[in-house]
């Protein structure tokens, strides 16, 4: 009391929770933040309220069931994430999976690429404000949807990898029905580029908002299209190729700014890329099997294994501890959304509130996969 | 049928059929109750007719079908919604100020019912008519601020407070603007008497005889009106994904349902003040010596003139709404002081410099 007596206009900063119910912290997440009027001076997330204690189950799980506790981290690449636990255990076994797998792997994973991308841009324009975009996201996912359901089943938590190959063949409309996906994907990609990306507010508010140098995306380990945009190099696809990239031409699409149009540019621009890559395979998958024959209880041989693949929102690895049992001795999940949440702070400081949602929807942060 | 051309015919029957029965002292009151209603159940009207309007324009934007459920073409959604809202429980925040959280639904409402009643719906339908119409509805217009300011202040919550701060400077700056540009065709009429500036649009639009300056005028007053209305792309006093709901978010039920009303009514407001100075009013669309075609025009109703320019502009405005990400507070506040305000009094300038030549029309 006596301090505002003497210094009558001395402003204070106060505290105000954000989340861990809010409306664009797309979940559970709860941020702490420390403001000076609209201005902000720290933001200190606060994780755990999804926590399920993944790595313990997998520790109890066998191989099969680890992947479809996967699906339930970043469920938005389900497929990529199953992809990468079935990679680890493949490399274990020292098991070559038939040609055909790697293909529709890829195509698939693309596709789930292609619709988490799709529900990203959607989502960012309804935190700036644009409701509208939303529903035009979802209009295109629907149909990648649609083609994953009449492949596997599900739409959402697909759970089509397993150990050795997939689950099912493919359907045999599989192709076509992709194929319509991208010709009409590809009429309507640019009407993105009219709603949002050619928008003078829109481009107002995220040029030159939250910059993050190459240098502290390096230090952060800041991955996926958040790190690339800040000219950070760490595509896996490209660098440690897995499945069938290593067949493919694509660019790693790489921007120097770092600022929030950079992110959102860099994922616009990786649709294309990702539109590219199943053009190149989706009339070039090779006869064969499905699935290479294993065993009905998969036995890791003793040691450790590292995988990683590129989700949508970054490097996701799997490290696998094995003592030669049924289940892993330890697993580790590197998520993307992790590492990216942790620089935050670092983006945010001295920008306004309004700045902190832009920047939250440009690092495409999904909370299950940040607590797991 | 003539009273639908000319509503003094009605209002002038009315006053009669009074005066014979009762005392004059009585007969003022009984009109003054009459008015009250009247313009109330334009409001639960205005309510139904304009969220029902806004869902169906929102779908249609985005690619859906909007309500369709309740009644034909979902026509009883909005009444199914109000029934929901006043069936809902009213929370107060425990440490909220209670005098001050009750008050400020009904300042708002306050201000949009003292604002409406000076507009001039068609030919002598006309309630109040001020000599000096324009100041009295700028000045009510902006007393909703008030009822934001205590809303966001007695909610005792944080993301109330902010919302409600940004709505403060938000309307305080975007007052200039629509005052200005609405003073740029007072220069033209010489008058600030809504009922004048409506007669001397009877040979043409203030838009169309203003030439260029009007038309900028029209567009500053377009943006600063649905900034005044806090909508998208101005709604930072809501604001959804950054502040929750801003200043009413420790609403419920029916003082939620107020303030949902008084922000269509605002709307209602200022499309009416635009058609009114701008868009003729009342006035039907004249074309020189277009003989025929102006009889035609005149065929029209003045009433549905009116409502139909009001909806014009409305559509306007949700078409903002629907389309345009939000912009940030500086933004908001740099577009008014350095683009708009500068460019409305040079505009100013340069309608009296026309004006002075006599180079409208």
């Amino acid at each position: 009391m006596e301090d505002v007596i003497t210094k009558p206009l001395e402003s204070q900063e106060y505290f105000i929770n954000m989340g861990p119910q809010h409306p664009s912290t797309h979940g559970v997440l709860r941020l702490v933040l420390s403001l000076d009027g609209e201005i902000i001076r720290k933001v200190e997330p606060h994780i755990g309220y999804i926590h399920r204690s993944i790595e313990k189950m997998c520790e109890h799980d066998s191989y099969q069931q680890i992947v479809h506790l996967t699906d339930r981290m970043d469920y938005l690449s389900c497929h990529i994430n199953n992809e990468a636990v079935c990679l680890g255990v493949e490399m274990g076994l020292q098991l070559e999976v038939p040609e055909r797998v790697k293909v529709i792997r890829t195509i698939i994973g693309e596709l789930t690429r292609l619709s988490s991308h799709q529900l990203w841009w959607g989502v960012m324009g309804m935190d700036l404000g644009a409701i509208t975009t939303f529903l035009y996201g979802f209009r295109d996912r629907e149909m990648i949807t649609d083609i994953f359901e009449e492949t596997c089943g599900a739409r959402l938590t697909m759970n089509y990898n397993v150990p050795g190959g997939l689950m099912f063949d493919i359907h045999p409309n599989f192709q076509k029905r992709t194929k319509d996906f991208i010709t009409h994907f590809k009429k309507k990609l640019p009407e993105y580029d009219d709603l949002l990306s050619n928008n003078v507010i829109f481009r107002q508010r995220t040029m030159g908002i939250g910059k993050l140098s190459k240098e502290d995306t390096i230090s952060y380990s800041v991955t996926g299209p958040s790190g690339r945009a800040s000219g950070f190099s760490c595509d896996v696809r490209k660098h440690h190729p897995y499945s069938a990239y290593d067949k493919v031409q694509f660019k790693e699409i790489l921007r120097t700014e770092g600022d929030c149009f950079a992110r959102y540019q860099c994922r616009i621009d990786e649709m294309w890329e990702s539109i590219s890559i199943i053009e190149q395979l989706i009339d070039n998958i090779p006869e064969g099997s499905f699935k290479a024959p294993t065993k009905a209880v998969i036995k890791l041989p003793k040691g450790e294994f590292y995988q990683k693949v590129e989700t949508a929102r970054g490097e996701f690895g799997v490290y696998i501890i094995s003592e030669g049992q049924k289940s892993p001795y330890r697993l580790k999940f590197r998520s993307p959304g992790f590492s990216n949440l942790s620089a935050l702070n670092h983006m945010a400081q001295g920008c306004k509130i309004a700045d902190l949602v832009a920047i939250m929807s440009t690092i495409d942060l999904v909370i299950p996969d940040i607590d797991r | 049928m003539k009273w639908l051309y000319d509503f003094s015919y009605l209002t002038r029957a009315i006053h009669e059929g009074l005066s014979t029965r009762f005392e004059p002292g009585t007969v003022v009151i009984l009109e003054m109750v009459l008015v009250g209603i009247t313009f109330m159940l334009l409001f639960a009207l205005l309510g139904l007719v304009l969220v029902y309007a806004e869902r169906k324009v929102s779908a249609v934007i985005q690619q859906r079908l909007g309500p369709m459920r309740v009644g034909k073409w979902g026509t009883a959604q909005t009444l199914a919604d109000v029934i929901k809202l006043l069936l809902k429980e009213p929370l107060i925040n425990k440490d909220a100020d209670k005098f001050l959280f009750n008050l400020a639904p009904f300042v708002i409402m306050i201000a949009a019912f003292m604002a409406i009643a000076a507009l001039p719906f068609a030919k002598g339908l006309h309630a109040i008519d001020f000599d000096i119409g324009i100041l009295y509805v700028a000045a009510v217009s902006s007393l909703g601020v008030i009822g934001i300011l205590l809303a966001g202040w007695s909610s005792n919550n944080k993301y109330s407070l902010i919302g409600a701060m940004r709505s403060g400077a938000q309307i305080i700056s975007y007052e200039l603007s629509v005052a200005l540009s609405l003073l740029t065709i007072v220069v033209l009429t010489g008058s600030l008497q809504l009922s004048i500036i409506v007669e001397s649009q009877a040979n043409g639009w203030w838009i169309f005889k203003g030439h260029i300056p009007a038309m900028i005028a029209f567009v500053i007053f377009l943006i600063a009106s649905t900034a005044e209305t806090n909508r998208g792309p101005f709604d930072l006093a809501e604001a959804e994904s950054e502040l929750t709901a801003g200043f009413h978010t420790e609403y419920s039920g029916l003082k939620f349902a107020f303030f949902f009303l008084a922000e269509f009514a605002n709307m209602f407001i200022v499309a009416g003040i635009g058609a009114t100075v701008f868009l003729g009013g009342w006035m039907p669309f004249h074309i020189g010596s277009w003989e025929g075609f102006n009889a035609i025009m005149d065929f029209i109703p003045p009433i549905v003139w009116f409502f139909g320019k009001v909806g014009f502009m409305i559509f306007m405005m949700m078409w903002f709404r629907w389309t345009f990400p939000r912009l940030r507070i500086d933004q908001l506040l740099t577009l008014e002081w350095k683009y708009l305000l500068p460019i409305n009094l040079m505009n100013i300038v340069l309608m009296a410099f026309l004006s002075l030549m006599g180079w409208h029309f």
